[in-house]
């Protein structure tokens, strides 16, 4: 049975022409597919332009050249289709976290009522109940970022794009944050894009990885990740199957971390 | 962003009560804090009478303490004080409100659009270094020495600022809770009033708290040159007759009357951002 396709890009081209100097290619020929209900990370070294993509596929900027389409639908502008989950804390402070996830179903076409049901389920759902009232300032780096996932799911978009969501956060709290994101995951199986640069979290995470190379970036590699599931952070990360992907995975980021740190030092 | 935190060394302040009040950058206690302060003030008025008191200085020049209360005591009665103050106060206001009532579109379009920072920064950058005070003989000329005077020095002593720091107040939004915005379809006029003017206030209301101070220093220098009335007037009118009580009186006056404005805002600024606070 052949899976529908959600998202779909091809020959992706991203240039930035600065004021000064000569030309950046960011994004170099790239094509990538996302199947629905898929949990696909894009993995690479820093600056490899893993992160402008994800904003092209939110329609917060424009590809140089090439098709990048959600549903068949070409990809022109931000919509209530996609979701978005930054790294940095996009809460807006003067919002409580019932008012902040409430914020996201402004152009949502639910009932009050489905509305009001909707943000208690989120909230719940990313175990921030008892903190409804709260203001983004009284609370952790982990449950605003808990917060922001709830606001990007509350109004059912087709698919959720998430910038490296945990990269601000310590490791402890980053673990946490990965087994609630499975857990979410398990019971929403919407359709993610998740961009990273720590191997053992795509891993844990995705069905599959694209591992893109040093800029300007292009697709290196695609990983099918076969671990069963539903994963846990302790046992799935101590399968030999996890170690053995993992040591793959990793040896191709080496190889272009370290073309990137060359070419940085130069 | 005064938290306190359970670090060793205050547990070990704990344990030892000992004050430390010369620690680099450290909390001491808010009593010694706001008993200093006063202390300070009460040394300059201590000073103060000292210096008169013995006549160090001729009463012309600097009157005892004491002169400059009866000063205040008679312009009271009199109810000059009064008068005054109104009278300044309301051209602090409508000066200042006709100010910031066209600072405020215009800094917004200017931090929002490129087009509209582009169009008018360069005629701004430009004003803004004209002092107002170089202003006050054209306006004399343009329109006397009333209240329309005055309200024309406030403007171009506050605007070209106000405007410029309103712009900067809205670019300091972060550029990611606007991108943040679009991915919930909000389109871009929504994002504007929602977003970015919500999250821009705080910064827009200490603008306002500086600015109008400085709207102050511009209506006494406006009243000192031409006016009949006004804090500033009874400031000039008094040096006419040596009487250096009323100009000092005159000084603390606006003084008091600045820290009173400053004061409103601020706490107002705690009452409308009470989010602001992380402290829980």
């Amino acid at each position: 049975m052949k899976q529908k396709t959600k998202l779909v890009t091809e020959h992706l081209w991203k240039r930035f022409a600065p004021r000064q100097g000569e030309e950046v290619i960011a994004i170099q020929d790239l094509s990538l597919s996302v199947n629905q209900n898929e949990f696909v990370s894009l993995i690479g070294p820093s600056g490899c332009g893993k992160s402008t993509f994800l904003m092209i596929a939110a329609g917060l900027e424009r590809a140089s050249q090439g098709w990048i389409a959600v549903d068949g639908t070409e990809i022109q502008q931000a919509g209530a289709d996609r979701g978005m989950v930054f790294q940095s804390y996009t809460l807006f402070p003067w919002l409580t976290v019932q008012q902040n996830v409430r914020f996201a179903l402004k152009k949502s076409r639910f009932t009050a009522a489905e509305q009001e049901q909707r943000v208690a389920r989120y909230i719940r759902r990313v175990g921030l109940e008892g903190f409804e009232q709260a203001y983004p300032n009284q609370l952790s780096g982990g449950m605003r970022q808990r917060v922001a996932i709830a606001r990007a799911l509350v109004y059912q978009p087709q698919m959720l794009l998430m910038d490296e969501p945990f990269g601000a956060l310590d490791a402890q709290t980053r673990l946490l944050m990965q087994e609630l994101l499975l857990n979410v995951w398990e019971q929403e199986r919407i359709t993610v894009l998740f961009v990273t640069h720590d191997v053992e979290e795509a891993l844990l995470l995705s069905d599959r990885i694209y591992v893109m190379t040093a800029r300007p970036g292009r697709i290196k590699a695609e990983v099918v990740v076969d671990l069963p599931r539903p994963r846990s952070l302790v046992e799935t990360e101590a399968s030999p199957r996890f170690v053995q992907l993992r040591r793959q995975v990793l040896e191709m980021i080496r190889q272009e971390a370290q073309l990137s740190f060359s070419a940085l030092s130069k | 962003m005064k938290k306190p935190r359970c670090t060793t060394r205050n547990i070990l302040q704990e344990s030892q009560p000992r004050l430390r009040l010369l620690e680099l950058r450290t909390e001491i206690p808010p009593r010694i804090y706001l008993a200093v302060g006063i202390a300070f003030i009460g040394a300059f008025i201590a000073a103060w009478t000292f210096l008169t008191a013995f006549e160090l200085v001729s009463p012309i020049f600097l009157p005892a303490p004491t002169e400059v209360f009866k000063e205040l005591w008679r312009q009271v009665g009199e109810g000059i004080l009064w008068q005054d103050v109104s009278l300044s106060v309301y051209r602090i206001t409508v000066g200042w409100l006709m100010a910031t009532l066209f600072a405020l579109p215009i800094g917004i379009l200017m931090g929002n659009f490129r087009l509209f920072e582009g169009m008018f920064e360069p005629f701004i950058d430009l004003v803004r270094y004209m002092p107002a005070v170089a202003f006050v003989p054209l306006t004399i000329l343009w329109a006397g020495v009333g209240d329309t005077q005055k309200f024309i020095i406030l403007f171009i002593g506050t605007f070209f600022q106000e405007v410029l720091m309103i712009m900067d107040n809205v670019k300091t939004v972060p550029r990611e809770l606007i991108q943040v915005s679009y991915t919930f379809g909000l389109n871009r006029w929504e994002v504007l009033f929602h977003v970015i003017l919500k999250s821009a206030l705080p910064g827009i209301w200490d603008t306002f708290r500086i600015t109008i101070g400085w709207a102050w220093t511009y209506l006494v220098v406006a009243e000192l040159v031409a006016a009949s009335g006004g804090l500033g007037y009874r400031i000039m009118r008094a040096q006419r007759f040596l009487d250096t009580d009323a100009i000092i009186l005159g000084i603390l006056v606006i003084g008091v009357l600045g820290l009173l404005t400053d004061t409103l805002f601020k706490v107002t600024y705690r009452r409308l951002f009470a989010w602001m606070d992380n402290r829980n």
